[in-house]
């Protein structure tokens, strides 16, 4: 064999791919997302509270809502969460099923408590509104309904997870159940289009531009990214809490301990 | 009708949501630690006594 052909024989080795490597190992995981998450705090922390501030102290009431449109910073963004977190959810739970990489089996079932929590204040919060706004708390329209489905679907697959004994038949139920509600992700968005509903259709649009005053779209979006990294923070703190319980009879683990004393 | 009631129950409920979601990890991390330094303890005092 010459030279050449040992040179392309062999692999060369991405950056990007030995990372991903990497973050497959718990150790080197736990490691090093505990570096990050300090900062992702601190990043949530000074953007909600910039983006609460221009909202509800500078931001002016809306002409027809009044007062009540405040509630908006808080309800739209946790609505974005709720279907962002299960589109992850639903991602990672498919290259868990395929790959069987344990930490994202972990990352896919950490989501569904957060994603519940964002549903819960979508659904709190968008109910608040309501009463002052359309005269009722709730009305069993397309848009309500399928984001009352999406916290079933997210209580389903924290029931499944915690159902099953052994912790990876338990993340393959549960992940193949988030696949299959996936099919509900659509519907939420698309269901004011379908269906004649009391609740608005889309006021902000990607490629379209928005409707919404800049006055009320700025802090709106800048409470969004807060929420992005909330959910970052809070996934990989309950990630790690999860490898701990999962590997608390590895060596690893013990180093760890050893390591805080 | 004053839309303050409907607010502060709102920003409420979600800072009650989140900061639980957000503690709640904390918490389970706590319990798993103590759990796995008994387990610790345990294993250390017999291999003593085996020894």
């Amino acid at each position: 064999m010459n030279t050449k052909t040992a040179k392309i024989a062999k692999p060369r080795k991405n950056a990007l791919v030995m990372f991903i490597h990497k973050m497959g190992s718990p150790p080197w995981f736990y490691n090093f997302t505990g570096k990050f998450i300090p900062w992702l705090w601190l990043i949530f922390g000074v953007l909600a509270a910039w983006g609460l501030y221009l909202g509800l102290v500078k931001g002016p009431a809306d002409y027809l809502q009044g007062e009540s449109v405040r509630i908006i910073y808080l309800h739209v963004p946790a609505a974005w969460m709720s279907m962002l977190i299960y589109s992850t959810m639903a991602v990672m739970a498919f290259i868990a099923l395929v790959w069987r990489i344990r930490i994202v089996e972990i990352l896919a079932m950490t989501s569904a408590p957060i994603g519940a929590a964002f549903t819960i204040v979508t659904l709190t919060a968008g109910s608040l509104w309501g009463r002052p706004t359309w005269g009722t708390y709730w009305v069993w329209d397309a848009r309500l309904t399928s984001e009352l489905v999406l916290l079933f679907l997210y209580l389903g697959v924290i029931g499944l997870y915690n159902a099953i004994d052994e912790p990876r038949k338990a993340a393959r139920a549960a992940c193949l159940l988030s696949l299959v509600g996936a099919v509900n992700l659509p519907i939420i968005h698309y269901s004011v289009k379908w269906w004649n509903t009391l609740h608005q259709g889309s006021s902000i649009s990607l490629l379209g531009g928005s409707s919404i005053d800049a006055s009320i779209l700025w802090p709106m979006l800048i409470v969004a990214v807060a929420a992005k990294f909330f959910y970052a923070a809070n996934l990989l703190t309950r990630a790690r809490v999860k490898l701990l319980e999962q590997d608390m009879r590895k060596g690893w683990v013990r180093d760890v301990l050893k390591e805080k004393n | 009708m004053s839309h303050a009631p409907f607010i502060w129950a709102a920003y409420s409920i979600g800072a009650v949501v989140l900061l639980w979601c957000a503690v709640a990890p904390l918490v389970h991390k706590k319990s798993i630690t103590r759990d796995i330094r008994r387990l610790i303890q345990i294993e250390e005092s017999s291999r003593d006594s085996n020894s």
